[in-house]
Protein backbone atom coordinates (compact mmCIF):
# COMPACT_ATOMS: atom_id res chain seq x y z
CA UNK A 1 0.00 0.00 0.00
CA UNK A 2 2.39 2.67 1.15
CA UNK A 3 4.66 2.18 -2.45
CA UNK A 4 1.84 3.11 -4.51
CA UNK A 5 0.83 6.01 -2.79
CA UNK A 6 4.39 7.04 -2.73
CA UNK A 7 5.44 10.84 -2.69
CA UNK A 8 6.85 10.68 -6.36
CA UNK A 9 3.54 8.59 -7.39
CA UNK A 10 1.57 11.14 -5.59
CA UNK A 11 3.47 14.15 -6.72
CA UNK A 12 2.84 12.95 -10.39
CA UNK A 13 -0.76 11.84 -10.27
CA UNK A 14 -1.33 15.73 -8.66
CA UNK A 15 0.94 17.20 -11.41
CA UNK A 16 -1.63 15.37 -13.88
CA UNK A 17 -4.46 17.22 -11.69
CA UNK A 18 -2.99 20.07 -12.06
CA UNK A 19 -3.20 20.06 -15.96
CA UNK A 20 -6.70 18.76 -15.89
CA UNK A 21 -7.29 22.11 -14.13
CA UNK A 22 -5.36 24.02 -16.64
CA UNK A 23 -6.70 22.87 -19.87
CA UNK A 24 -10.60 22.79 -17.77
CA UNK A 25 -10.06 26.69 -17.14
CA UNK A 26 -8.44 27.50 -20.43
CA UNK A 27 -11.55 25.95 -21.99
CA UNK A 28 -14.13 27.40 -20.04
CA UNK A 29 -12.93 30.98 -20.64
CA UNK A 30 -12.46 30.48 -24.68
CA UNK A 31 -15.59 28.58 -24.93
CA UNK A 32 -17.59 30.83 -22.81
CA UNK A 33 -16.29 33.75 -25.12
CA UNK A 34 -16.77 31.84 -28.69
CA UNK A 35 -19.97 30.68 -27.17
CA UNK A 36 -21.38 34.10 -27.11
CA UNK A 37 -20.23 35.37 -30.02
CA UNK A 38 -21.96 32.32 -31.58
CA UNK A 39 -25.22 33.05 -30.08
CA UNK A 40 -25.55 36.06 -31.09
CA UNK A 41 -24.70 35.78 -34.53
CA UNK A 42 -27.50 33.00 -34.32
CA UNK A 43 -30.14 35.01 -33.05
CA UNK A 44 -29.38 38.44 -34.35
CA UNK A 45 -27.38 38.46 -38.02
CA UNK A 46 -30.37 39.35 -39.80
CA UNK A 47 -30.34 41.11 -43.98
CA UNK A 48 -26.96 41.05 -44.76
CA UNK A 49 -25.19 39.60 -42.43
CA UNK A 50 -27.74 36.83 -42.66
CA UNK A 51 -24.51 34.09 -44.08
CA UNK A 52 -23.06 34.62 -39.86
CA UNK A 53 -26.74 33.39 -38.42
CA UNK A 54 -26.56 30.24 -41.00
CA UNK A 55 -23.09 29.44 -40.46
CA UNK A 56 -23.38 29.86 -36.89
CA UNK A 57 -26.34 27.39 -36.73
CA UNK A 58 -24.51 24.67 -38.98
CA UNK A 59 -21.63 25.18 -36.35
CA UNK A 60 -23.54 24.45 -33.29
CA UNK A 61 -25.21 21.48 -34.75
CA UNK A 62 -22.30 19.97 -36.41
CA UNK A 63 -20.92 19.94 -32.89
CA UNK A 64 -23.65 19.11 -30.76
CA UNK A 65 -23.98 15.78 -33.01
CA UNK A 66 -20.82 14.48 -33.17
CA UNK A 67 -18.71 13.19 -30.14
CA UNK A 68 -15.81 14.92 -28.65
CA UNK A 69 -13.62 12.19 -29.01
CA UNK A 70 -13.68 12.48 -32.41
CA UNK A 71 -12.33 15.83 -32.49
CA UNK A 72 -10.12 15.10 -30.10
CA UNK A 73 -8.65 12.48 -32.92
CA UNK A 74 -8.84 15.00 -35.44
CA UNK A 75 -6.96 17.88 -34.33
CA UNK A 76 -4.28 16.02 -32.94
CA UNK A 77 -3.78 13.78 -36.30
CA UNK A 78 -4.14 17.02 -38.14
CA UNK A 79 -2.53 19.71 -36.37
CA UNK A 80 0.89 20.02 -35.52
CA UNK A 81 2.66 21.60 -32.38
CA UNK A 82 2.19 21.77 -28.37
CA UNK A 83 -0.11 18.97 -27.90
CA UNK A 84 -2.04 20.67 -24.76
CA UNK A 85 -2.80 23.36 -26.93
CA UNK A 86 -4.54 21.56 -29.51
CA UNK A 87 -6.38 19.36 -26.60
CA UNK A 88 -7.41 23.08 -25.74
CA UNK A 89 -8.53 23.82 -29.27
CA UNK A 90 -10.80 20.62 -29.29
CA UNK A 91 -12.59 21.14 -26.12
CA UNK A 92 -13.27 24.83 -26.86
CA UNK A 93 -14.47 23.91 -30.34
CA UNK A 94 -17.14 21.43 -29.16
CA UNK A 95 -17.42 23.13 -25.59
CA UNK A 96 -18.76 26.60 -27.45
CA UNK A 97 -21.30 24.82 -29.52
CA UNK A 98 -22.83 23.96 -26.15
CA UNK A 99 -22.31 27.02 -24.40
CA UNK A 100 -23.68 29.08 -26.96
CA UNK A 101 -26.95 27.11 -27.22
CA UNK A 102 -26.62 27.97 -23.15
CA UNK A 103 -26.50 31.63 -23.59
CA UNK A 104 -28.99 31.15 -26.47
CA UNK A 105 -31.71 30.21 -23.81
CA UNK A 106 -30.71 33.33 -22.08
CA UNK A 107 -30.67 36.20 -24.37
CA UNK A 108 -34.39 34.28 -25.80
CA UNK A 109 -35.43 34.99 -22.17
CA UNK A 110 -34.69 38.70 -22.18
CA UNK A 111 -38.07 40.49 -22.81
CA UNK A 112 -38.06 42.51 -26.46
CA UNK A 113 -38.75 45.58 -24.37
CA UNK A 114 -35.18 46.09 -23.34
CA UNK A 115 -34.35 46.21 -26.95
CA UNK A 116 -36.55 48.99 -27.70
CA UNK A 117 -35.93 50.84 -24.72
CA UNK A 118 -31.87 50.78 -25.35
CA UNK A 119 -32.56 51.97 -29.01
CA UNK A 120 -34.92 54.85 -27.69
CA UNK A 121 -32.14 55.60 -25.59
CA UNK A 122 -29.86 55.89 -28.43
CA UNK A 123 -27.48 53.14 -27.87
CA UNK A 124 -26.36 51.18 -30.50
CA UNK A 125 -26.42 47.08 -31.25
CA UNK A 126 -23.26 46.57 -29.32
CA UNK A 127 -23.87 49.22 -26.28
CA UNK A 128 -27.01 47.24 -26.20
CA UNK A 129 -25.66 44.45 -26.01
CA UNK A 130 -22.71 44.97 -23.93
CA UNK A 131 -24.38 47.32 -21.08
CA UNK A 132 -27.99 45.88 -21.08
CA UNK A 133 -28.43 42.59 -22.60
CA UNK A 134 -26.10 39.81 -21.70
CA UNK A 135 -25.04 41.25 -18.32
CA UNK A 136 -28.78 40.11 -17.77
CA UNK A 137 -28.57 37.41 -19.41
CA UNK A 138 -25.60 35.84 -17.56
CA UNK A 139 -27.16 36.47 -14.50
CA UNK A 140 -29.56 33.91 -15.89
CA UNK A 141 -27.54 30.98 -17.50
CA UNK A 142 -24.45 31.00 -15.09
CA UNK A 143 -25.69 28.15 -13.02
CA UNK A 144 -26.38 26.16 -16.14
CA UNK A 145 -22.29 27.41 -16.95
CA UNK A 146 -21.19 26.25 -13.98
CA UNK A 147 -22.64 22.53 -14.90
CA UNK A 148 -21.22 22.80 -17.79
CA UNK A 149 -17.72 23.36 -16.30
CA UNK A 150 -18.14 20.08 -14.42
CA UNK A 151 -18.45 18.14 -17.74
CA UNK A 152 -15.45 19.98 -18.87
CA UNK A 153 -13.66 18.41 -16.29
CA UNK A 154 -14.85 15.54 -16.56
CA UNK A 155 -14.26 14.98 -19.90
CA UNK A 156 -10.67 16.16 -19.60
CA UNK A 157 -10.22 12.67 -18.81
CA UNK A 158 -10.83 11.57 -23.02
CA UNK A 159 -7.59 13.34 -23.47
CA UNK A 160 -6.22 9.87 -21.72
CA UNK A 161 -6.88 8.71 -25.71
CA UNK A 162 -4.06 11.37 -26.73
CA UNK A 163 -1.79 10.65 -24.21
CA UNK A 164 -2.15 14.36 -22.56
CA UNK A 165 -0.43 14.17 -19.01
CA UNK A 166 -3.67 14.77 -17.15
CA UNK A 167 -4.89 13.40 -14.50
CA UNK A 168 -6.77 10.49 -15.91
CA UNK A 169 -3.93 9.27 -18.00
CA UNK A 170 -0.92 10.31 -15.00
CA UNK A 171 -3.28 7.84 -12.70
CA UNK A 172 -3.37 5.29 -15.10
CA UNK A 173 0.36 4.77 -15.75
CA UNK A 174 0.37 4.58 -11.60
CA UNK A 175 -2.19 1.87 -12.05
CA UNK A 176 -0.23 -0.23 -14.26
CA UNK A 177 2.18 -0.63 -11.22
CA UNK A 178 -0.26 -1.85 -8.78
CA UNK A 179 -0.34 -4.84 -7.93
CA UNK A 180 -2.84 -6.91 -5.91
CA UNK A 181 -6.68 -6.17 -5.29
CA UNK A 182 -6.04 -3.40 -2.39
CA UNK A 183 -4.05 -1.18 -4.54
CA UNK A 184 -6.26 -1.38 -7.16
CA UNK A 185 -9.25 -0.36 -5.19
CA UNK A 186 -7.46 1.93 -3.67
CA UNK A 187 -5.93 3.76 -6.38
CA UNK A 188 -9.64 3.72 -8.57
CA UNK A 189 -11.06 5.23 -4.79
CA UNK A 190 -8.54 7.92 -4.94
CA UNK A 191 -9.15 8.86 -8.28
CA UNK A 192 -12.63 9.02 -8.09
CA UNK A 193 -12.95 11.05 -5.10
CA UNK A 194 -10.62 13.45 -6.17
CA UNK A 195 -12.82 13.96 -9.23
CA UNK A 196 -15.94 13.82 -6.68
CA UNK A 197 -14.07 16.42 -4.81
CA UNK A 198 -13.65 19.00 -7.19
CA UNK A 199 -16.96 18.81 -8.92
CA UNK A 200 -19.02 18.37 -6.08
CA UNK A 201 -17.96 21.77 -4.89
CA UNK A 202 -18.55 23.19 -8.40
CA UNK A 203 -22.53 21.76 -7.95
CA UNK A 204 -22.56 22.67 -4.50
CA UNK A 205 -21.36 25.81 -6.53
CA UNK A 206 -24.54 26.02 -8.41
CA UNK A 207 -27.36 25.22 -5.71
CA UNK A 208 -26.54 27.97 -3.53
CA UNK A 209 -26.62 30.30 -6.27
CA UNK A 210 -29.33 28.87 -7.83
CA UNK A 211 -31.46 29.52 -3.90
CA UNK A 212 -29.62 32.49 -4.16
CA UNK A 213 -31.65 34.12 -6.82
CA UNK A 214 -34.81 32.35 -5.94
CA UNK A 215 -34.69 34.81 -2.94
CA UNK A 216 -33.46 37.72 -4.80
CA UNK B 1 -2.34 15.94 -44.44
CA UNK B 2 -5.85 17.97 -44.94
CA UNK B 3 -4.60 18.08 -48.89
CA UNK B 4 -5.40 14.06 -49.03
CA UNK B 5 -8.78 14.91 -48.24
CA UNK B 6 -9.54 15.78 -52.09
CA UNK B 7 -7.86 12.57 -53.54
CA UNK B 8 -10.19 10.31 -55.15
CA UNK B 9 -8.20 6.91 -54.41
CA UNK B 10 -8.31 7.87 -50.46
CA UNK B 11 -12.03 8.03 -50.85
CA UNK B 12 -12.53 4.46 -53.09
CA UNK B 13 -10.51 2.83 -50.10
CA UNK B 14 -12.32 4.13 -47.19
CA UNK B 15 -15.79 3.15 -49.00
CA UNK B 16 -14.13 -0.29 -49.88
CA UNK B 17 -13.69 -0.62 -45.96
CA UNK B 18 -17.16 0.12 -45.49
CA UNK B 19 -18.31 -2.94 -43.90
CA UNK B 20 -15.53 -2.12 -40.87
CA UNK B 21 -17.51 1.22 -40.20
CA UNK B 22 -21.00 -0.71 -40.46
CA UNK B 23 -19.63 -3.73 -37.28
CA UNK B 24 -18.97 -0.53 -35.33
CA UNK B 25 -21.90 1.66 -36.32
CA UNK B 26 -24.35 -1.54 -35.32
CA UNK B 27 -22.09 -1.58 -31.89
CA UNK B 28 -22.63 1.60 -31.02
CA UNK B 29 -26.30 1.38 -32.44
CA UNK B 30 -26.33 -1.85 -29.93
CA UNK B 31 -24.79 0.10 -27.47
CA UNK B 32 -26.96 2.85 -27.61
CA UNK B 33 -30.36 1.01 -27.47
CA UNK B 34 -29.94 -1.17 -24.49
CA UNK B 35 -28.08 1.36 -22.52
CA UNK B 36 -30.59 3.73 -23.30
CA UNK B 37 -33.42 1.06 -21.95
CA UNK B 38 -31.02 0.81 -18.63
CA UNK B 39 -30.72 3.91 -18.17
CA UNK B 40 -34.35 4.87 -18.36
CA UNK B 41 -34.85 2.18 -16.04
CA UNK B 42 -32.53 3.02 -13.31
CA UNK B 43 -33.64 6.97 -13.85
CA UNK B 44 -37.32 5.64 -13.04
CA UNK B 45 -36.57 4.04 -10.31
CA UNK B 46 -34.00 6.53 -8.50
CA UNK B 47 -36.14 9.39 -9.72
CA UNK B 48 -39.51 7.97 -7.96
CA UNK B 49 -37.60 7.20 -5.05
CA UNK B 50 -35.83 9.89 -4.20
CA UNK B 51 -39.64 11.20 -4.22
CA UNK B 52 -40.80 9.24 -1.64
CA UNK B 53 -41.63 10.47 1.74
CA UNK B 54 -38.83 7.22 3.19
CA UNK B 55 -35.62 9.22 4.01
CA UNK B 56 -33.03 5.99 3.29
CA UNK B 57 -34.89 5.73 -0.22
CA UNK B 58 -33.84 9.33 -0.96
CA UNK B 59 -30.43 8.78 0.70
CA UNK B 60 -29.59 5.75 -1.42
CA UNK B 61 -31.26 7.64 -5.31
CA UNK B 62 -29.04 10.58 -3.53
CA UNK B 63 -25.92 9.02 -3.75
CA UNK B 64 -26.48 7.07 -6.57
CA UNK B 65 -27.28 10.21 -8.32
CA UNK B 66 -24.15 12.61 -7.02
CA UNK B 67 -21.56 9.52 -7.29
CA UNK B 68 -22.28 9.37 -11.14
CA UNK B 69 -22.91 12.65 -12.36
CA UNK B 70 -19.73 14.14 -10.50
CA UNK B 71 -17.47 11.37 -11.63
CA UNK B 72 -15.71 10.77 -14.97
CA UNK B 73 -17.47 8.13 -17.33
CA UNK B 74 -14.07 7.77 -18.51
CA UNK B 75 -12.93 6.64 -14.93
CA UNK B 76 -16.02 4.89 -14.87
CA UNK B 77 -15.53 2.58 -17.62
CA UNK B 78 -11.63 2.34 -17.08
CA UNK B 79 -13.06 0.88 -13.63
CA UNK B 80 -15.52 -1.83 -15.35
CA UNK B 81 -12.26 -2.60 -17.66
CA UNK B 82 -9.30 -2.99 -15.32
CA UNK B 83 -10.34 -3.17 -11.70
CA UNK B 84 -13.65 -4.83 -11.48
CA UNK B 85 -12.02 -8.16 -13.81
CA UNK B 86 -9.73 -8.68 -10.90
CA UNK B 87 -12.12 -7.61 -8.20
CA UNK B 88 -14.76 -10.41 -9.42
CA UNK B 89 -11.63 -12.87 -9.64
CA UNK B 90 -11.17 -12.86 -5.94
CA UNK B 91 -14.68 -12.78 -5.13
CA UNK B 92 -15.56 -15.63 -7.39
CA UNK B 93 -12.48 -17.67 -6.59
CA UNK B 94 -12.36 -17.76 -10.11
CA UNK B 95 -8.54 -18.70 -11.36
CA UNK B 96 -8.14 -15.82 -14.58
CA UNK B 97 -9.69 -12.04 -14.11
CA UNK B 98 -13.80 -12.22 -15.12
CA UNK B 99 -13.89 -9.76 -18.11
CA UNK B 100 -16.82 -8.04 -19.13
CA UNK B 101 -17.64 -8.20 -22.96
CA UNK B 102 -18.03 -5.39 -24.83
CA UNK B 103 -21.21 -4.85 -25.08
CA UNK B 104 -21.72 -5.48 -21.05
CA UNK B 105 -19.15 -3.08 -20.69
CA UNK B 106 -20.26 -0.03 -22.93
CA UNK B 107 -24.48 -0.76 -21.57
CA UNK B 108 -22.85 -0.53 -17.76
CA UNK B 109 -21.13 2.76 -18.77
CA UNK B 110 -23.63 4.83 -20.50
CA UNK B 111 -25.91 2.63 -18.57
CA UNK B 112 -24.88 3.66 -15.55
CA UNK B 113 -24.09 7.35 -16.22
CA UNK B 114 -27.21 8.76 -17.77
CA UNK B 115 -29.54 7.11 -15.26
CA UNK B 116 -27.97 9.16 -12.71
CA UNK B 117 -28.69 12.18 -15.24
CA UNK B 118 -32.59 10.74 -15.93
CA UNK B 119 -33.45 10.42 -12.59
CA UNK B 120 -32.51 14.09 -11.67
CA UNK B 121 -34.76 14.69 -14.63
CA UNK B 122 -37.63 12.37 -13.53
CA UNK B 123 -37.30 13.83 -10.11
CA UNK B 124 -37.31 17.60 -10.69
CA UNK B 125 -40.58 16.44 -13.39
CA UNK B 126 -41.90 14.75 -10.22
CA UNK B 127 -41.57 18.04 -8.02
CA UNK B 128 -42.58 20.29 -10.77
CA UNK B 129 -46.50 19.42 -10.49
CA UNK B 130 -47.77 21.02 -7.07
CA UNK B 131 -49.63 18.78 -4.23
CA UNK B 132 -52.26 20.82 -4.76
CA UNK B 133 -53.07 19.52 -8.32
CA UNK B 134 -53.78 16.04 -6.84
CA UNK B 135 -55.96 17.86 -3.99
CA UNK B 136 -58.07 19.68 -6.43
CA UNK B 137 -58.49 16.08 -8.81
CA UNK B 138 -59.74 14.39 -5.81
CA UNK B 139 -61.85 17.47 -4.38
CA UNK B 140 -63.34 17.00 -8.50
CA UNK B 141 -63.70 12.82 -7.78
CA UNK B 142 -61.06 11.73 -9.71
CA UNK B 143 -59.06 9.01 -8.51
CA UNK B 144 -55.64 8.58 -8.13
CA UNK B 145 -54.91 6.53 -11.15
CA UNK B 146 -57.31 8.89 -12.75
CA UNK B 147 -55.22 12.22 -11.10
CA UNK B 148 -52.56 10.67 -12.34
CA UNK B 149 -53.22 9.68 -15.81
CA UNK B 150 -55.41 12.82 -16.84
CA UNK B 151 -53.98 15.64 -14.05
CA UNK B 152 -50.25 14.83 -13.56
CA UNK B 153 -48.66 12.94 -15.81
CA UNK B 154 -49.33 14.98 -19.29
CA UNK B 155 -48.07 17.99 -17.14
CA UNK B 156 -45.00 15.85 -15.48
CA UNK B 157 -43.85 14.23 -19.33
CA UNK B 158 -44.20 18.02 -20.71
CA UNK B 159 -41.55 18.66 -18.70
CA UNK B 160 -39.51 15.95 -18.35
CA UNK B 161 -39.61 15.26 -22.47
CA UNK B 162 -36.71 17.78 -23.71
CA UNK B 163 -34.06 16.57 -21.23
CA UNK B 164 -34.99 13.16 -21.75
CA UNK B 165 -34.11 13.61 -25.68
CA UNK B 166 -31.27 15.51 -24.95
CA UNK B 167 -29.77 12.88 -22.49
CA UNK B 168 -30.22 10.46 -25.23
CA UNK B 169 -28.58 12.45 -27.57
CA UNK B 170 -25.61 12.97 -24.96
CA UNK B 171 -25.74 8.84 -24.77
CA UNK B 172 -25.43 8.25 -28.48
CA UNK B 173 -22.03 10.53 -27.98
CA UNK B 174 -20.34 9.39 -24.82
CA UNK B 175 -21.11 5.47 -26.43
CA UNK B 176 -17.58 6.74 -28.33
CA UNK B 177 -16.10 6.05 -24.38
CA UNK B 178 -15.57 2.67 -25.57
CA UNK B 179 -12.98 3.31 -28.04
CA UNK B 180 -10.72 4.00 -25.41
CA UNK B 181 -11.01 0.45 -23.95
CA UNK B 182 -10.61 -1.31 -27.46
CA UNK B 183 -14.87 -1.51 -27.43
CA UNK B 184 -15.52 -2.25 -31.31
CA UNK B 185 -17.76 0.53 -31.55
CA UNK B 186 -17.53 3.60 -34.49
CA UNK B 187 -14.78 5.62 -32.98
CA UNK B 188 -12.70 2.67 -32.27
CA UNK B 189 -13.07 1.27 -35.86
CA UNK B 190 -12.35 4.80 -37.39
CA UNK B 191 -9.58 5.82 -35.13
CA UNK B 192 -8.19 1.94 -36.15
CA UNK B 193 -8.55 3.04 -39.54
CA UNK B 194 -6.56 6.25 -39.68
CA UNK B 195 -3.73 5.10 -37.89
CA UNK B 196 -3.59 1.89 -39.64
CA UNK B 197 -4.09 3.95 -43.58
CA UNK B 198 -2.98 7.28 -42.63
CA UNK B 199 -6.12 8.97 -44.03
CA UNK B 200 -8.35 11.43 -42.82
CA UNK B 201 -11.62 9.78 -44.42
CA UNK B 202 -11.86 7.19 -41.65
CA UNK B 203 -13.28 10.53 -39.29
CA UNK B 204 -15.18 12.24 -42.13
CA UNK B 205 -16.85 9.21 -42.42
CA UNK B 206 -17.51 8.67 -38.60
CA UNK B 207 -18.41 11.97 -38.21
CA UNK B 208 -21.45 11.88 -40.72
CA UNK B 209 -22.24 8.39 -39.41
CA UNK B 210 -22.46 10.01 -35.72
CA UNK B 211 -24.36 12.73 -37.33
CA UNK B 212 -26.77 10.75 -39.04
CA UNK B 213 -27.70 8.76 -35.54
CA UNK B 214 -27.64 12.42 -33.62
CA UNK B 215 -29.32 14.70 -35.98
CA UNK B 216 -32.75 13.56 -35.55
CA UNK B 217 -32.77 13.43 -31.34
CA UNK B 218 -31.23 17.04 -31.55
CA UNK B 219 -33.91 18.19 -33.62
CA UNK B 220 -36.36 16.05 -31.59
CA UNK B 221 -34.83 17.55 -28.39
CA UNK B 222 -35.56 21.17 -30.36
CA UNK B 223 -39.60 20.34 -31.08
CA UNK B 224 -40.23 19.30 -27.60
CA UNK B 225 -38.42 22.47 -26.32
CA UNK B 226 -40.47 24.56 -28.05
CA UNK B 227 -44.17 22.62 -27.41
CA UNK B 228 -43.11 22.72 -23.66
CA UNK B 229 -42.98 26.18 -23.83
CA UNK B 230 -46.40 26.84 -25.70
CA UNK B 231 -49.27 27.42 -23.32
CA UNK B 232 -51.60 24.35 -23.72
CA UNK B 233 -54.57 25.68 -26.01
CA UNK B 234 -58.15 23.91 -26.43
CA UNK B 235 -58.88 21.28 -29.09
CA UNK B 236 -60.65 23.37 -31.75
CA UNK B 237 -62.21 20.36 -32.79
CA UNK B 238 -63.95 19.26 -29.31
CA UNK B 239 -65.47 23.14 -29.27
CA UNK B 240 -67.24 22.73 -32.67
CA UNK B 241 -69.07 19.33 -31.44
CA UNK B 242 -69.56 21.33 -28.06
CA UNK B 243 -71.52 24.06 -30.26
Amino acid sequence: MGEIFSKANLIFMLNGLGMTIVISLATAFLSVIFGTVLAMFRNYCRGKWRFLSVFASAYIELFRCTPNLLWIFLLRFTLKGNAVIISILAFTLFTSAVVAEIVRGGLNAIPKGQFEGAASQGFSFLQTMWHIILPQAFKMIIPALLSQCTTIIKDTSYLKAVDIHEFMRNSSVVLGSATGITQIIALYGFVLLTYFVLNFILSCGVRSYQKHLAVA
Amino acid sequence: MVEGLFNPDRWEKAFESMDTFGEGMLMTLKVMIVGLIVALVLGVIFGVLSTTKIKALQVISRIYVEFFQNTPLVVQVFFYYNGLPIILKTLLGASRPVRLSKLLLGVCGVGLYHGAYIAEVIRTGLEAVPKGQYEAAHSQGFTSLQAMRYIVLPQTLKIIMPPLANQALNLVKNTSVLALVAGGDLMYHADNYVSNSGHLQGYIICCVLYFIICFPLATLARKLEENAKKTPQPKKKKKMEVA
